[in-house]
């Protein structure tokens, strides 16, 4: 029921939207919550577990009940909390966990079923027959559980990650944190005011008071401009803090559009800030607790505040007849608003003996509610009151039974907080696991008045600024309520009925008692037992209640029992928002030669290989398949000459005198003594005796070198040359760094590389002054460029190394001279056929789990110097003769391919795991030979070739024989590189 | 007689989003200095003597007309705008990265805002003034930051510009539309 005169509402704008399709309107300042109650909605969802009708109970961020879900198709979001979404055009929103609709839910049966549907029943009742449980009692129990639906589609919501960083975090802008901001601000601090809400003022937006001789919003208008004004003070609404992490940061969750009609496609719906700050103050206030009594559950049935948030701030009262159940004084400011507001007054039940003098309602000391009906919605409550039950009709009853601190962020490290009985509330610990540099002030410290908060929030920012040495600058502090009133704990009313204690669960009184009986006396067993606070709200409705109940089971003391530690987030983030930017192309980076746009102009279909982009085959005119384009490539290069880019493999320059010595210890063979204008291949190891990768180095002149690593390495061996620099030869006169991106570098590889050669260089080449294995310095186009002979092809090739900007110049030009000769580019599909051809190894092979003995290069490991996993790798089992080695594979029919991944058994054996004696790394079709090779490690592999072995790919069922022989499949003595 | 023509990674990239411009800045000559251990000082000396700067500190850029000398890392900095002296290579490592990054330069009023969607490290000038230098990272790239007293040089590796230019933008505009 909308109220004239009241709120912060412009109702000089309607906006429509609806509400399980029905079409309603509310105003710019509603919260859908609002929104729907101005509309006469009370029922706004249904419960977890037994499908109880439910209406909204708070007008916050800890709301348990009105969940909805808003917005269409894959941008629906489910379990929005409908007191925290705000109100825009064209809102769609859905009541969820109801099935036909939210009046009439086929679900709601559970509740009959409550008797067997305890907290814990599946886990006995489920038991028998033990097959059962996976096959049909799990399935079934996980299709009705959950809240809300999920969406199988891709999040299109346009998420955003950001920093930042300052001098003071407050987290709330109730009265707390506008002083503590205040304060800081005008002291010249760099401040950022963090607030969930809409708009900064916290509960004076609420309520019907005064500051500073004002009325209570109006002080705030007066402070927020104050703090607008100034430019070292951030504020960021609709921003809650989520945790406290090491190091002085927070994160923070901003709703940046979810609150627009149509919002700019540029706009995020969200951003998860990580803000760091060398001191925060939590002004996060309190939260008002329930009290558990018969059937509390009814919509209609609300917490206090909320109530006086609805009438001043939205100008809606939630019902026409309104009465209080409250332990305390405060809960009567909600009984004077409502009358102000022309709402009746029903009753006061207050179940203390006196109540506060001067009160103007219908009261009733010592009593209690014991009871409700209505079946969706609340029309009447029980009350007992001096032994008599009377009934009382109504449509709403305002709850109080208190208020918890929100002390949350606190405990992020460990802290437990500490309770403290005369306020009968859990306050912030002061304990050692407390976050540094953060501190409570306000409610969220225990304080509950006005004048209280505010005096908390000077003071904490005067500790804050003389803790960071910013001298203080005087801030009046404005009178306010001093009075937060009395009250008195009662967790729970007696009865038979079942009795709310975490809503959102649906876990009553009952089921916190039975944990306790069961043995689940901790808190944290009672906890996982009930499966009370946890979920989005994450029990800030029900924690202390529910331990209190528990104490009482358990016969301890509230302070005995304790209560849970709470965790970040203090209020849900979407997964979208922790991984904003990261889907789709934003997952890694992309690295692009200066050949990738040609490459793919020509049709190449471009593979990723450690970030780096490349060619997968090049499709020529009538080819329909890879494979053809393979075949063609490797024949080229085989018979004529192919280029391909391999600038992507990892380039290291070392420069220095001793840059010789410093590879002796890096690599397992010797380079100290390779001679300028050569190159080596050599392999590495790591500490643990494997082999790490393999490569050339060359010597470009006396102190000079330059390392080539395999794309994907490239960073691990970088990694490692670091390593072995600081710790193992820290005064080595030797420096290096990647120069991977500084030059484009390509393969010419075949009978007429060089052929090719001569078309671009200024100065010909020969096989004297490049021999295989040279290396140096030429020019093309007068421009300085380095020629290797090295090859991973095995035929007499070269690898041409230009500055990056004449990359794509060159590639062209490479590609059209190469084509003149009868060859062209080839890819990576060719590339490794003819590496598997000559039996050269990639990472299939080091694979992190091989050592130069299984790759049949145990020569090289020098005895004569020390070396990087050296005496590891001649550790007697990693050079033991049973152990798998490299082999190559022929499979005996030559028409079968062999699957990479297939393992290998003895002729006879049973395929079995306890038969494995190896498998195959890589394989592929070999045009030059006309048929399907492949390598990969067989137990004591170099003493079977010529036997036949079985083949087996359990995954796509082959079963094969295959001949072991040599992994040098072509051109065993290497002539045709040579040549 | 075979002509190889120049290409940079981004084409000569220049947009504006808001009140944010991003460009890619025309390649300079770079040379990766690294002192070895023991050679800072005659490193430092050697640079006097040629280029009137001194070793920088770390995080400190330094400047001498058109040559600029950015700390790099530990124990390395880069020499921007001119060709090493051969009395450099006595005392440490000289690599040429000419080609090696790419600068791009962020510059307009909310540029701070832009990079805080990107670096852990605070921007803002009173943190990050001019003639400062940090490594650090933007998105998922790897650059080097250099303050400029109206923009911010970022370096990144070439085979990551299009990536990190990509990023960038992404950044002007969700600043750009919160106005």
């Amino acid at each position: 029921m909308r109220l004239c005169d009241r709120g912060r509402i412009n109702r000089s704008i309607s906006l429509p939207f609806t509400f399980d399709g029905q079409l309603l309107t509310g105003h710019p300042g509603d919260t859908l919550a609002s929104a729907l109650l101005a509309n006469g909605i009370r029922l706004m969802g249904r419960s977890f577990k037994y499908h109880r009708p439910r209406g909204v109970m708070t007008a916050g961020a800890e709301e348990p009940n009105a969940l909805v879900e808003v917005g269409l198709g894959a941008a629906m979001v489910s379990n929005v909390r409908a007191t925290v979404q705000e109100l825009y055009e064209g809102l769609e929103a859905r009541s969820q966990n109801r099935w036909p609709s939210l009046r009439v839910d086929a679900l709601a049966l559970n509740d009959l079923l409550s008797p067997f549907l305890g907290a814990g029943f599946y886990y006995k009742t489920f038991m028998w027959p033990q097959s059962f449980w996976e096959r049909v009692y799990e399935p079934m129990i996980r299709r009705a559980a959950g809240l809300g639906s999920l969406v199988a589609d891709a999040d299109p919501a346009r998420h955003e990650k950001a920093f930042a960083w300052c001098d003071l975090l407050v987290t709330g802008a109730g009265p707390t944190g506008l002083m503590a901001a205040l304060a800081a601000g005008e002291a010249g601090a760099e401040v950022i005011l963090a607030d969930e809400s809409s708009e900064p003022g916290g509960r004076l937006l609420s309520e019907v008071e005064d500051v500073g001789g004002m009325p209570a919003t109006d002080w705030v208008d007066t402070c927020v401009a104050r703090l607008r004004a100034m430019p070292n003070v951030r504020l960021m609404t609709r921003t809650v803090v989520t945790g406290a992490y090491d190091g002085g940061v927070y994160g923070a969750f901003e709703r940046v559009g979810d609150h627009l009609s149509g919002p700019h496609a540029d706009l995020p719906t969200d951003c998860f800030w990580r803000i760091t700050a060398r001191r925060a103050v939590l002004a996060t206030g309190a939260i008002e607790r329930p009290i558990a009594f018969a059937d509390n559950d009814r919509p209609g049935v609300m917490m206090a505040s909320a109530v006086r948030s609805y009438l001043n701030r939205y100008g809606v009262s939630p019902g026409k007849r309104v009465a209080l159940f409250a332990t305390n004084d405060d809960a009567y400011r909600t009984a004077r608003d409502l009358r102000g507001a022309g709402v009746e007054v029903a009753a006061i039940i207050d179940p203390r003996d006196a109540a506060p003098a001067g009160a103007e309602f219908p009261v009733f000391s010592d009593a209690q509610v014991v009871g409700t009906g209505g079946r969706l919605g609340l029309r009447h409550i029980h009350v007992r009151t001096a032994g008599k039950t009377r009934r009382i009709p109504l449509d709403t009853l305002a709850v109080s039974g208190g208020w918890n601190p929100s002390l949350h962020l606190t405990s992020h490290m460990g802290a437990r907080p500490q309770w403290r009985g005369d306020i009968h509330a859990f306050v912030p610990g002061n304990g050692s696991a407390g976050v540094p540099g953060l501190s409570a002030a306000g409610a969220a410290n225990g304080v509950f008045d006005t004048a209280g908060c505010l005096a908390e929030g000077l003071r904490a920012a005067r500790t804050v600024l003389e803790d960071l040495g910013i001298p203080a600058i005087a801030v009046d502090l404005p009178e306010a309520e001093q009075d937060a009133g009395r009250t008195a704990p009662l967790w729970l009313v007696p009865g038979k009925r079942r009795a709310w204690v975490d809503f959102q669960n649906d876990v009553t009184a009952k089921d916190v008692k039975m944990a306790g009986q069961e043995g689940f006396d901790s808190v944290e067993y009672m906890k996982r037992y009930t499966t009370q606070g946890m979920a989005p709200d994450q029990g800030k409705n029900s924690n202390v209640n529910a331990l209190a109940i528990l104490a009482d089971a358990t016969g301890r003391s509230i302070e005995q029992t304790g209560t849970t530690i709470y965790r970040p987030p203090y209020s849900p983030v979407p997964i979208g928002a922790l991984g904003a930017g990261a889907q789709g192309k934003g997952f890694a980076p992309e690295r692009f030669t200066t050949s990738h746009s040609a490459s793919v102009a020509r049709g190449a279909p471009m593979i990723e290989a450690g970030l780096w982009y490349r060619p997968s085959y090049f499709p020529a005119p009538g080819e329909t398949t890879w494979r053809q384009a393979c075949d063609r490539e490797v024949t080229m290069v085989r018979s004529a000459v192919g280029v391909c880019d391999v600038s992507t493999l990892g380039k290291i320059e070392l420069f220095g005198p001793d840059t010789g010595a410093f590879l002796d210890m890096v690599y397992a063979n010797r380079f100290a003594t390779l001679k300028p204008g050569k190159a080596r291949y050599g392999i590495m190891l790591r500490e643990d005796g494997h082999v790490m990768d393999d490569g050339t180095t060359a010597r470009l002149s006396e102190d000079h070198w330059v390392m080539t690593t395999t794309t994907a390495a490239a960073g691990e061996v970088m990694a490692h040359l670091e390593m072995v620099q600081q710790c193992f030869m820290p005064q080595a006169q030797v420096r290096f760094t990647s120069t991977t991106d500084a030059w484009a570098q390509f393969a010419i590889a075949g009978p007429r590389s060089r052929e090719v050669l001569d078309t671009l260089l200024d100065h010909r080449i020969d096989a004297e002054t490049f021999p295989f294995m040279g290396c140096g310095a030429v020019r093309v186009n007068g421009i300085d460029a380095r020629l290797f002979r090295i090859s991973f092809s095995g035929e007499q090739a070269y690898e041409l190394a230009v500055p990056t900007r004449f990359g794509t110049s060159l590639w062209r030009l490479l590609v059209a001279q190469a084509e003149g000769f009868g060859g062209g580019p080839y890819g990576m599909e060719a590339l490794n056929v003819l590496r598997i051809e000559k039996g050269f190894l990639t990472h299939a092979e080091l694979h992190g789990r091989t050592t130069a003995f299984d790759l049949g290069m145990q020569g090289i490991l020098s005895s004569k110097k020390e070396f990087i996993g050296r005496a590891a790798a001649a550790r007697p089992g990693l050079v033991d003769p049973d152990r798998e080695q490299l082999v190559g594979l022929r499979p005996v029919d030559r028409e079968i391919a062999i699957p990479a991944g297939a393992h290998l058994f003895g002729h006879d054996a049973d395929p079995v795991r306890v038969n494995d004696e190896g498998y195959v790394t890589s394989s592929g079709y070999s045009p030059t030979l006309g048929r399907y090779i492949g390598l990969g490690f067989l137990r004591n592999g170099r003493g079977r070739h010529g036997e036949v072995i079985k083949l087996v790919d359990h995954l796509r069922d082959v079963y094969e024989f295959c001949m072991v022989c040599d992994p040098v499949f072509f051109d065993p003595d290497g002539g045709r590189a040579r040549g | 007689m075979v002509r190889l023509l120049e290409e940079t990674p981004l084409s000569g990239l220049d947009v504006v989003h808001g009140a944010v411009r991003l460009r890619e800045m025309p390649s300079i000559t770079r040379t990766w200095l690294a002192p070895y251990p023991g050679h800072e000082r005659a490193m430092s000396h050697a640079l006097k003597v040629a280029m009137g700067l001194s070793w920088p500190a770390p995080g400190e850029a330094l400047e001498a007309g058109s040559v600029r000398l950015l700390w790099a890392g530990r124990a390395q900095a880069w020499l921007l705008g001119a060709e090493p002296a051969r009395a450099f290579s006595a005392h440490g490592a000289v690599i040429d990265q000419t080609e090696g990054w790419v600068e791009l330069e962020l510059s307009g009023a909310g540029r701070a805002d832009v990079l805080a969607r990107l670096t852990p490290l605070d921007m803002a000038a009173a943190g990050f003034p001019e003639g400062r230098t940090a490594r650090s990272l933007l998105g998922h790239v790897s650059a080097l930051f250099a303050a400029g007293s109206e923009a911010m040089e970022i370096h990144v590796m070439r085979s990551m510009a299009h990536t990190a230019a990509s990023d960038i933008e992404d950044a002007m505009r969700s600043v750009a539309a919160r106005g």
